[in-house]
């Protein structure tokens, strides 16, 4: 397997960054044009390079976790739904991967439950909570992942990887941008061939997703389950018309 | 108004910039603005035909206003910026403006823009002088909730005694709140700016207000030639579900409470999201560049600058002047570059580094006492650039800038004769500390 051989100094790695560090916009790294993405700072032109280097390391980093945001979270309409059956595909190829969701951006003071739900209030006690160190955020507004990126990289050793339907975001270790339904199926391939060429297998039950505490207590007890067994509620049940984010606006990120 | 009769400002000047009165027959009063047509901003900015119209900078912003597809607008009078959205209320008795109505005062009415711009739709208001401070809460309070919206500011005098002479002190109290901050020269800066302005404002990775500024009466109340695209073409409405924070909605998730709740829990984790909410915001200000340099042909333009040892640095309605200023300097055989700010936030360093390198003296009037432009520059080139920065001349209080000011600048900068109009404490870089201590002592 190919390795990127690049010379140039990385510039956003995994932390602790510092007390508070830059952002990534003041250390210069800007935004990649449609097709390319950003591998560690550096501006990355063929945005595959880094889709395989965030299945390396959600393969092979300990508690790789993905975290869907309210974009996905949220069935509001059938190409929402869609998004999060293909981020599922994602999830089916990494072997004790773990699925914390960030519902929503509202602060959940007094009690906070962090190793169960992420916030951008407080997103490093979620990482430090379960000792993540890799990392992929996809469905959360521009704006909060860009906050809980700089908070995660500033505090934290976790490997953080966009997966946005935008134009991506700077403090993120690794990410590509303009992610539709087609493109996050066709990151779900590149991470089964990475891992088939990597040798790791599968559970042959297919339940490769691990729950956290309070997911195995509502499954009666179970540690694991098969994402692919999930039945993601139909579209445009949730609340999200409000949003303005009809399927037909949707539809119009590809 | 009989068909003959000519309608005019309120200055008594002819509005020829305003659609003609209705005729007798049932006429749909929307029909013209129901028939616009959307058209891509790349269409809209570079390839759309353009006719020329001699029109004042309020006209200008009107016709902007027309083809932006706004939907709503929010006046609160003051002067001068009064006849702005007072022709902007125009736009919505002929359709052009969906919303429009007149606020109690500039507290209202920047958190109605900033309602409204929650709520998913696009934005303008205007204002001036003591009516921008007195909204400066509001406004500071847009960046941080990631609102964009278009604000024309028509500076000036904000200082007692009550004036309201051109001034642009009210700039250096915007150039800290985190939005995007343009500076137009004259009538056609107002109209590019300003549609440019909604286009930037909304781009999913900068999700900021854009404040469009102006030296009141020289650009607002004065004419010049502005060339215009169709008025039956508009820019595309707002996708407010493409920004970066979701608009608001009382009743769902995510954004079911004020989206900045958790700034004002006093924790530490309160003040780490404050911090890095900050850094976002800034984030978004240079990413905003890319969007500045495509659809305005950049933060600055440069004039006569490659082998010119003099530049002139200038923003606003003192671009003009020290253009004037240019020509004569050419006249006396000195060779005399201008650069004009035209992006104030973000603000054009890297260019700034380019151009200034070779440079030996700088001189940067403007319409205001602190200086602020002249700041900037020395911040920004500092260690680029071994130039003498002269800040002045400056003129404030409603004064004009008479060209041959800056000439004499530029001449004294050169011959190093010393300036009867700019003091030592507003020269940077390049000066003789002799000469520094000779004037510490005669304060």
């Amino acid at each position: 397997m190919a390795i990127t051989q690049d010379t140039r100094e990385r510039i956003i790695v995994p932390g602790p960054a510092g007390f508070h560090p830059p952002s990534a916009a003041q250390l210069g790294v800007a935004l990649p044009d449609p097709g390319q993405g950003l591998y560690y700072g550096l501006l990355e032109p063929n945005e595959e390079v880094v889709i395989e280097e965030m299945a390396r390391k959600m393969l092979t980093s300990p508690n790789a976790t993905i975290f869907p945001g309210p974009l996905l979270l949220w069935a509001w309409n059938d190409h929402a739904v869609e998004k999060a059956k293909a981020t599922l595909e994602i999830a089916a190829q990494i072997p004790e991967v773990m699925i914390i969701p960030m519902p929503d951006y509202r602060p959940k003071y007094p009690k906070i439950d962090p190793e169960e739900v992420i916030n951008p209030n407080h997103p490093n006690l979620t990482i430090w909570g379960n000792k993540i160190e890799a990392c992929i955020f996809i469905g959360v507004h521009c704006h909060y992942a860009n906050l809980t990126l700089k908070m995660i990289r500033a505090g934290t050793n976790c490997c953080t990887m966009a997966v946005c339907a935008e134009q991506g975001h700077e403090d993120a270790m690794l990410t590509i941008r303009d992610s539709d339904t087609l493109k996050i199926k066709r990151i779900a391939q590149i991470f089964k061939r990475v891992r088939e060429e990597l040798g790791i297998k599968l559970p042959e039950s297919g339940e490769n997703v691990r729950f956290t505490g309070t997911q195995s207590k509502v499954h009666g007890g179970k540690t694991h389950t098969n994402p692919m067994a999930f039945a993601p509620t139909p579209g445009g049940t949730g609340s999200a018309a409000m949003f303005g984010h009809s399927a037909e606006q949707m539809k119009r990120e590809g | 108004m009989s068909e003959t009769e000519v309608k005019t400002n309120p200055q008594g000047d002819p509005i020829t910039s305003v659609a003609p009165a209705p005729s007798a027959s049932k006429k749909d009063p929307h029909g013209e603005a129901k028939r616009q047509r959307v058209v891509t901003p790349e269409y809209m900015f570079y390839e759309a035909p353009r006719t020329k119209e001699f029109i004042t900078g309020s006209e200008a912003a009107k016709e902007a206003i027309r083809r932006s597809n706004v939907d709503l607008a929010i006046a609160y009078p003051i002067t001068p910026q009064s006849e702005t959205m007072q022709l902007v209320g125009v736009l919505y008795g002929e359709g052009y403006v969906k919303e429009y109505y007149r606020g109690e005062e500039e507290v209202g009415v920047m958190a109605a823009i900033a309602g409204g711009s929650r709520s998913g739709v696009r934005c303008y208001t205007a204002t001036a002088g003591p009516g921008t401070l007195r909204g400066l809460e509001g406004i500071a309070s847009w960046p941080g909730h990631r609102l964009p919206a278009v604000a024309m500011f028509t500076c000036r005098v904000v200082n007692a005694p009550l004036a309201i002479q051109p001034d642009n002190i009210e700039v250096s109290y915007l150039l800290n709140c985190g939005m995007i901050v343009f500076h137009a020269e004259n009538q056609q800066d107002m109209f590019d700016f300003t549609m440019a302005g909604f286009t930037i404002s909304e781009m999913n990775d900068v999700t900021l207000p854009v404040g469009v500024c102006c030296d009141g009466f020289f650009v607002t109340h004065a004419r010049g030639y502005v060339r215009m695209q169709d008025r039956g073409i508009k820019l595309p409405p707002r996708e407010a579900w493409r920004g970066a924070v979701p608009v608001l909605d009382a009743e769902n998730p995510p954004a079911r409470l004020s989206r900045d709740a958790p700034v004002q829990k006093s924790n530490f984790m309160a003040y780490n999201i404050h911090a890095v909410w900050q850094q976002e915001v800034w984030a978004a200000v240079e990413r905003s560049r890319k969007y500045i340099d495509r659809y305005m042909g950049g933060l600055l333009t440069a004039e006569n600058v490659d082998d010119a040892e003099v530049l002139i640095i200038a923003s606003g309605s003192a671009a003009a002047q020290s253009r004037e200023a240019v020509r004569l300097c050419k006249e006396k055989g000195m060779k005399v570059g201008l650069i004009k700010v035209r992006s104030l936030r973000p603000f054009p360093t890297k260019e700034l580094r380019q151009l200034c390198g070779k440079a030996k003296l700088i001189v940067v009037p403007e319409f205001n006492y602190v200086g602020w432009l002249a700041k900037e520059v020395a911040t920004a080139i500092y260690g680029f650039s071994n130039a003498k920065i002269i800040g002045g001349p400056r003129v404030y209080g409603g004064q004009s800038m008479p060209v041959e000011l800056i000439v004499d600048e530029v001449e004294s900068g050169v011959s190093g004769k010393k300036s009867t109009n700019v003091a030592m404490s507003q020269i940077m870089g390049g000066v003789n500390p002799e000469e520094v201590a000779h004037f510490m002592r005669s304060i």
